[in-house]
């Protein structure tokens, strides 16, 4: 188990212990954590998982695949600090990991 | 009016089988869809991409799943009714009343929904007064591009339709480009040529850019766009075109008086029956204990809620369990000849 922290657009905060291997966007839709629709059910097809990562960790997450990049153009309100939920698979190295959820996702 | 036994919402892989099986059984039916083409997700997601869990069929793209099925119910005639969302719904005694976006009124028996996430919309500015341009000035899809002539067009996204366009109005307009990075994500010659349209000062390529806010009285006149690094330009601008790609909405289902649970509607699992009586909801956008989002569940789903249609379409009937390969009512319906 590794601890995520969700910040929600509405200032609460949900800090989860997700299973290893599961990514973030599943560890917010198993824990009923507002924000993150993820339409596409993680298929990087639709952009409605987006969050921002807290800038400390920006460099130690792994890289961005071909494709999240493409479909952050299609988020709302992207950002510099923005990444597909569902692309990041949770590992104890993320232990800690803080990620805000936008107002929208679409 | 279009009287017919059901109303299918939702033309994709799951609303295309239950078409099928309600053409098995002797039933007719209609499809809706809110986009311009068969196929849903597997058309507007993943055209090109392999599906590998199809049964029987080890790998084919969305765009053959969609194909397929569309030569599997040919024998039915089935009439399509593309780009319409489908808003009232009204019950008049034994019969369902809906009516569409564009004004279609449908008389059914019953209604399959198999609508996915939702409908496909265009995915919107973040911006809040860009409502009040929207359709006069503003606009995210093009319907007559001979409105632009001689215009100043701001264009804003990365991939195929913003570039496209930008392309296409450059020879009539004065385009400015505005992505918010050096990437794009449309195809390398469209990139390549946009860049080369820049360099010869036939278009304004910015890029690290985002809209930050519009001005104008009734139309616009000008947009505010910022840079990553905070810094603002104002370009006058006649109009302008956001092409973010398509979002995924539930829309005016909602108000229908279905138990709705997290963006799905929750059904029995002996014929995905809704809790309204004679509604049905099949594929993505059902939910039951053990609901797998797979396109063969939803074929699964299509085929029990067709069964269900049968009561209420012809209550003084009983239907029968048949096979395809030995019925010959079945086969007649398919246009076998032997």
């Amino acid at each position: 188990m590794t601890k995520i922290v969700y910040h929600t657009h509405k200032g609460q905060t949900h800090s989860i212990d997700v299973q290893n291997g599961l990514s973030v966007m599943e560890g917010a839709v198993q824990n009923d954590i507002p924000g993150i629709d993820a339409d596409c059910g993680g298929g990087m097809a639709c952009a409605t998982c987006h969050v921002y990562v807290k800038e400390e960790w920006l460099n130690k997450l792994p890289a961005k695949e071909d494709g999240e990049e493409d479909m952050l153009d299609m988020a709302f309100e992207p950002k510099n600090n923005s990444r597909l939920s569902c692309q990041l698979i949770v590992s104890d190295d993320m232990d800690g990991l803080e990620v805000d959820i936008p107002s929208k996702q679409g | 009016m279009n009287k017919t036994d059901v109303l299918i919402i939702g033309a994709g892989p799951t609303g295309l089988f239950c078409a099928h099986q309600l053409g098995i059984i002797g039933l007719s039916c209609e499809i809706v869809d809110n986009l311009d083409k068969a196929g849903g997700q597997c058309i507007e997601l993943y055209p090109d991409k392999p599906i590998y869990d199809i049964p029987a069929v080890p790998e084919c793209t969305g765009e053959e799943l969609t194909n397929n099925l569309l030569q599997q119910i040919k024998p039915f005639n089935i009439k399509f009714h593309f780009r319409e969302r489908v808003e009232e719904l009204k019950k008049d005694q034994n019969r369902w009343h809906v009516k569409t976006s564009g004004g279609i009124v449908f008389d059914v028996a019953s209604i399959v929904i198999a609508g996915g996430v939702g409908s496909f919309e265009p995915r919107k500015f973040p911006v809040k007064e860009c409502e009040k341009f929207e359709g006069s000035s503003l606009f995210y899809s093009i319907k007559d591009k001979s409105i632009f002539k001689d215009k100043t067009i701001s264009i804003f996204g990365g991939g195929d339709s913003a570039l496209d366009w930008a392309i296409e109005l450059s020879n009539t307009s004065k385009v400015n480009l505005i992505h918010r990075r050096d990437g794009f994500s449309g195809v390398e010659a469209s990139v390549q040529k946009v860049k080369e349209l820049n360099d010869q000062g036939k278009l304004n390529l910015f890029t690290k850019y985002q809209l930050d806010s519009l001005s104008g009285d009734k139309l616009i006149e000008s947009v505010k766009i910022k840079h990553d690094e905070g810094e603002i330009k104002e370009i006058k601008s006649d109009y302008v075109l956001g092409f973010f790609g398509l979002i995924m909405q539930l829309g005016p289902i909602l108000d229908w008086g279905l138990n709705i649970n997290k963006k799905t509607i929750e059904v029995n699992t002996e014929n995905f029956e809704t809790n309204i009586n004679g509604i049905f909801a099949i594929g993505d956008i059902c939910s039951y204990p053990g609901k797998l989002k797979l396109i063969l569940s939803g074929f699964h789903e299509g085929a029990l809620a067709a069964r269900g249609c049968f009561k209420y379409a012809k209550p003084d009937e009983k239907l029968r369990f048949e096979f395809t390969t030995t019925s010959k009512a079945a086969q007649e319906r398919l246009g076998i000849k032997k």
